[in-house]
């Protein structure tokens, strides 16, 4: 970030003034030890080519996991005036609604000490993970057009889940406003037979502890408590996100003349809210959520079904159930107070969480006295939080928080760093167990290639815009 | 950091390829291609005496990310199941182009399983390409995926003549 100078403005946030064709200033969320982090990458410079962008609002932004990422940087937030304003493919990722979903249950360590191995190895072998994987269920094309309207709802209807997962899912799992007719017959061809899939690289599945708590009324509406088994989710839109955020990124791109748009990079390929293409793209993203959701919520539904065959328990027993699902990597229609005035901004969210706070409309009944649980999945050693979001993100952030650790070494340097060395063994002595499809990913996801979550979440928390509820430890990890 | 390409091809894959670019007219590019650090994905520096050579060596270091071939362990009935396919793909400018030729054989990959495994560029223009490729089907037993690749990106993109030849820089989100 050479050219790129940041002012500090207090202990966890820097400006990036507004220079050149920026049209709004650049803020960072980073304490001292992220700052110096972020000299080390472009992630900076990403932040003020998004401030370039038509119909930028307040700040181009970034949570404190930012880096470097395509076009936007992974950890950015940025929201657009509907008048005037783009929607960009690359702002929301490739992995259209990557995100987490935490499942609680009424098991306490002690309960599955013994047989962590076991539950782990039956996840392992029935959850289909590492790449071209391909789920247990078949989609007609009637059916995925089903998926891709309705998402979680879908799934629940078709058996994989409770009326009740849908409250505790953001958006109820199914976006509104999805059309199969904007999604690619490639698209398509590639969603058939992934539904139900973990996927490849950073996405994974964990049993773990709750290690500490650290608000006890967030934690007591949460259903959390000190010592109790949970499940970790992160998974996202499979093939099907990938393509279509391809498809509208080369027509956008194609298209970059006669809108108009000076881009400092074509990764931030646009068009405008109002346009026909910018509201196809938003018909065929919603497709794209729709899956991810449906894609938990299977994943969800097979969990259950591992845990209770290898425990020999009943769903009563066990009471798995939802504590929240979150999607990291959207754009969404959303409502601000800009200036004093209620606005509708399209807020993209690129490696970022929602973090809506007490009261807020889009809220479950059941969280509306405390705030929405914000799922932050850290390194496989580390371990994981929940936040819960506050009033300061609707006021700084366009009510979002970050959405992980961030990673810090490039996978080229992790898989030389961890070279001779057995990764699964270093995790084994720390008290995970690990299992991995490709012992390639695991080194390239080592616990060192990420930020400190501590760090990260520290920062959330001292600037006030999503508040520490509890700790995560992992016990056990599948990995693709 | 750099890391030079893979170049380890035992004497009887090279022979094999020499036979097989002979007998089938395919250039045989050199490894020109190393990686680069980026830190959520994985950067590639291309370079060909010509354009035609840069975009060949673009679809080899592509490949070379997602797969690890083993062609030892395919019996020969397999090894037959080579065959050749052409594209013809269009872009606004060098960069455009270079983007969705390599879009084009990633969507083949990994929407229909399909493995290049020599490409010579036929024909290469400003805003046209026609490519012919040898492929083959994915197959478990001879093919095992190193990463994978969810697209190709325009960050950072750039492809440009140099006194020496032609230089591409691309950036693969993995």
């Amino acid at each position: 970030m050479s050219e790129i100078k940041l002012e500090k403005m207090d202990d966890n946030r820097w400006l990036l003034p507004q220079t050149g064709g920026m049209r709004v200033p650049g803020m960072i969320y980073a304490n001292e030890k992220i700052y110096q982090l972020l000299k080390g990458d472009e992630s900076a410079r990403q932040v003020a080519n998004v401030a370039h962008l038509p119909g930028i609002v307040n700040y181009s932004l970034a949570m404190p996991d930012v880096h470097w990422g395509y076009g936007f940087p992974i950890g950015g937030v940025a929201a657009f005036d509907l008048d005037g304003g783009i929607i960009s493919p690359g702002g929301v990722g490739y992995d259209i609604n990557c995100g987490c979903r935490l499942i609680a249950t009424n098991l306490s360590l002690g309960d599955i000490k013994n047989r962590l191995s076991d539950l782990t190895t039956a996840l392992y072998q029935r959850i289909p993970s590492g790449v071209g994987s391909t789920g247990s269920v078949k989609l007609s094309g009637k059916d995925q057009k089903k998926v891709l309207e309705e998402g979680s709802k879908w799934a629940v209807k078709a058996g994989f889940g409770l009326q009740e997962d849908l409250e505790t899912t953001e958006d109820g799992g199914a976006m509104d406003g999805a059309d199969p007719e904007q999604v690619s017959a490639r698209a398509l061809e590639r969603g058939k037979q992934q539904l139900g899939t973990l996927g490849s690289g950073n996405h994974f599945m964990e049993i773990e502890v709750v290690q500490d708590i650290f608000d006890e009324t967030a934690a007591q509406v949460f259903g959390l408590c000190k010592g109790q088994i949970i499940i970790m989710i992160h998974a996202g839109s499979r093939g099907l996100g990938y393509q279509i955020c391809d498809d509208y990124l080369a027509l956008m791109v194609k298209h970059a003349n006669e809108t108009g748009i000076e881009l400092p990079d074509r990764q931030l390929a646009c068009a405008y809210l109002d346009s026909a293409r910018g509201k196809n793209y938003l018909a065929a993203m919603a497709c794209g959520a729709n899956y991810a959701w449906a894609n938990r919520q299977l994943l969800m539904h097979r969990t259950r079904e591992i845990f209770e065959k290898t425990l020999r328990m009943s769903p009563r027993e066990l009471g798995m159930r939802l504590v929240y699902d979150v999607c990291h990597n959207i754009a969404k229609i959303e409502e601000f107070s800009i200036q004093g005035k209620m606005k509708k901004l399209c807020v993209h969210r690129k490696g970022a969480t929602r973090a809506f706070p007490a009261g807020h409309d889009a809220l479950p009944a059941r969280y509306k006295s405390v705030g929405q649980p914000v799922l932050i999945p850290g390194d496989m050693g580390t371990g994981s939080y929940v936040l819960v979001g506050q009033e300061k993100a609707m006021e700084e952030t366009f009510g979002s928080a970050c959405h992980g650790a961030g990673r810090v070494m490039s996978r080229t340097q992790a898989t030389k760093v961890s070279q001779g060395r057995s990764i699964a063994r270093e995790l084994a002595d720390q008290g995970v167990l690990v299992m991995a499809s490709s012992k390639g990913t695991l080194r390239e996801e080592m616990p060192e290639a990420y930020k400190n979550v501590q760090d990260v979440v520290q920062v959330m928390h001292e600037s006030g815009i999503a508040k520490k509820v509890a700790k995560l430890k992992a016990l056990s990890c599948i990995k693709g | 950091m750099v890391k030079k390409g893979r170049r380890k091809a035992p004497f009887l894959i090279v022979w094999r390829k020499l036979v097989e670019s002979f007998i089938l007219g395919y250039n045989l590019p050199m490894s020109n291609y190393k990686f680069f650090d980026h830190t959520a994905d994985i950067g590639v520096e291309i370079s060909g005496r010509t354009k035609k050579e840069l975009f060949a060596n673009a679809s080899n270091a592509m490949f070379d990310i997602l797969i690890e071939s083993n062609d030892n362990k395919s019996t020969s009935a397999e090894k037959t199941q080579k065959r050749q396919r052409t594209v013809t793909v269009d872009g606004k400018d060098p960069e455009d182009l270079m983007i969705n030729f390599l879009r084009e054989l990633l969507y083949w990959f990994n929407g229909t399983g399909w493995i290049v495994s020599h490409c010579k560029i036929m024909e290469c223009g400003n805003k046209r390409l026609k490519a012919k490729l040898m492929g083959e089907p994915y197959n478990k037993k001879k093919h095992s995926i190193k990463t994978e690749i969810k697209a190709v990106t325009y960050s950072g993109l750039n492809v440009e003549q140099q006194k020496s030849g032609w230089r591409a820089r691309v950036i693969f989100d993995v």
